[in-house]
């Protein structure tokens, strides 16, 4: 049978962010697909060589649009692994509950975009619906809805009065709520469940041979979650990885589910916690030293290599982001699958090129 | 927090000895980072043992740097090589996925790869005192 070359973006409405594929057909079967990425690589990286150590932060910030908040909080905690700076405790329940907030709308814009993927209009607004409640608690608790600016060397720069803790426990409960409604319809409707169940399906050895991470793993039963390092606040409001064993579309959806809930207990927790005290400490001196720093993003673990040799720029700054490391996998679902069912696995592994193309 | 991991310099001849010893221990690959050192290039693997990291170092000379790919161990380690390769052109031998400078289309070619000693930042020209 002939071979047709299909190219898929990199502007697509499916994924309006740079990637391309070239999918290689046989009638509606996809024989190999061929990826191209780095149409918009903002050598960010670089930037580290002329920027004041403290400064980067916001740089750090704005690698991705959606976990900006955690790309600031893993530089900073480099940085402070490096320099031997401890943050108080406050600051890290603070940075722990901006996290899982942005995990929360993280996974709901995924949510609405896969609901979307599949031409269920409704429940993609649902879920956006759901999610800028989210927004309008980060806008309300740092001044901002997508890069926060909260996060420093040495603490955060915001804290949450007694009233914001009032109002954000509040607003949770709604979110809760109304998450649990949309979900039910993720897990249970009989279309979703027919356009995700058996698609896409990674064996738990294929996910560790790609080297996944992030739901794309734990939604093929290997449960790894960065959090259980134990960093933020994370020492005491132990995490208990969410896992499926099917490794299909279906299970990391549903992975994604019930991580939104898991957020929302962890965040509840941090705020019942939330010790008193200072926010941040006087950082003094240059960084001399190297780390590699691991966090849990909503995509799954990023890396963070830093390097300093004491002047007040780094050496070397190297993100390895989730999406990064799921890229592999992706082209493995692709292989032998159906043409209709390309938009769905190239929005499985929740794919962010802005990360990627850091 | 610092933490928990180590890093092994070993020599280049070493790498896939080294790679593969990682394997067999059931290691999962976290990344490989390259940086761009005065006169030569540093690369570090880095492996992940249930949250534990360790890390194998090599270095490159800067005039002619080459180093084996190790795709034959790890499959994924394809877009990480491809990356070394576009952004530092380090020369890697054996890719299992070549995707021949395309993967990153960046305006600089090997932005990344200046090997020169940085250069001293300019001072600012004293002020003139009014006396």
């Amino acid at each position: 049978m002939a071979r047709t070359i299909i190219p898929f973006g990199p502007q697509h409405p499916v994924l309006p962010e740079p990637i391309h594929l070239d999918l290689v057909v046989e009638d509606e079967k996809v024989i190999e697909a061929r990826p191209s990425i780095g149409f918009v690589h903002r050598g960010l990286e670089k930037l580290v060589e002329k920027k004041d150590f403290l400064d980067f932060v916001y740089v750090a910030e704005r690698i991705c649009g959606i976990c900006s908040f955690i790309h600031g909080q893993t530089y900073c905690q480099a940085v402070e692994a490096i320099m031997d700076i401890p943050v108080p405790p406050r600051a890290n329940y603070l940075r722990t509950v901006w996290g899982e907030l942005s995990r929360i709308h993280s996974h709901l814009l995924w949510l609405g975009l896969m609901a979307d993927g599949m031409g269920f209009e409704s429940l993609f607004m649902h879920s956006w619906r759901v999610r800028e409640r989210v927004l309008n608690i980060i806008e309300a608790t740092t001044g901002g809805r997508v890069i926060f600016g909260s996060c420093k060397i040495g603490g955060v720069r915001r804290d949450m009065d007694a009233g914001a803790v009032r109002d954000t426990l509040s607003e949770l409960e709604i979110i809760e709520r109304d998450t649990r409604e949309i979900t039910k319809v993720f897990i249970h409707d009989n279309s979703v469940k027919k356009r995700l169940g058996g698609v896409g399906v990674l064996s738990r050895q294929e996910a560790l041979d790609f080297g996944c991470v992030g739901p794309v793993l734990r939604a093929s039963g290997v449960a790894q979650d960065m959090r259980k390092l134990g960093y933020a606040a994370y020492q005491d409001l132990p995490v208990e990885p969410v896992t499926r064993t099917d490794g299909d579309s279906y299970a990391r959806c549903a992975v994604r589910c019930d991580e939104i809930f898991q957020s929302i207990t962890l965040i509840r927790q941090a705020l019942d916690k939330l010790p008193p005290g200072e926010i941040a400490v006087k950082v003094t001196g240059n960084p001399k030293g190297e780390v590699i720093m691991r966090t849990e993003q909503p995509r799954g673990e990023v890396v963070y290599c830093v390097k300093a040799n004491g002047a007040r720029n780094l050496q070397r700054f190297r993100v390895r982001t989730p999406t990064f490391a799921n890229l592999p996998a992706m082209l493995k679902l692709l292989q032998g699958c159906d043409l209709a069912d390309v938009p769905v696995l190239v929005l499985t592994i929740d794919p962010c090129i802005s990360c990627t193309e850091r | 927090m610092k933490p928990e991991q180590t890093l092994e310099e070993i020599p280049l001849a070493g790498l896939l000895e080294g790679v593969g010893a990682m394997r067999a221990k059931g290691g999962r690959m976290v990344q490989i980072c390259a940086t761009a050192l005065p006169g030569q290039f540093e690369l570090t693997y880095s492996f992940d043992f249930d949250g534990r990291l360790a890390s194998l170092r090599v270095q490159l000379p800067a005039s002619d740097p080459r180093v084996p790919s190790i795709a034959s161990i790890y499959a994924c380690a394809f877009l990480y090589e491809n990356e070394m390769h576009d952004l530092f052109n380090i020369k890697v031998e054996g890719m299992a996925l070549d995707f021949h400078g395309n993967l990153y289309n960046t305006t600089v070619k090997y932005a990344f790869g200046d090997t020169k000693a940085p250069a001293a930042k300019p001072q600012a020209a004293a002020v003139p005192s009014v006396a």
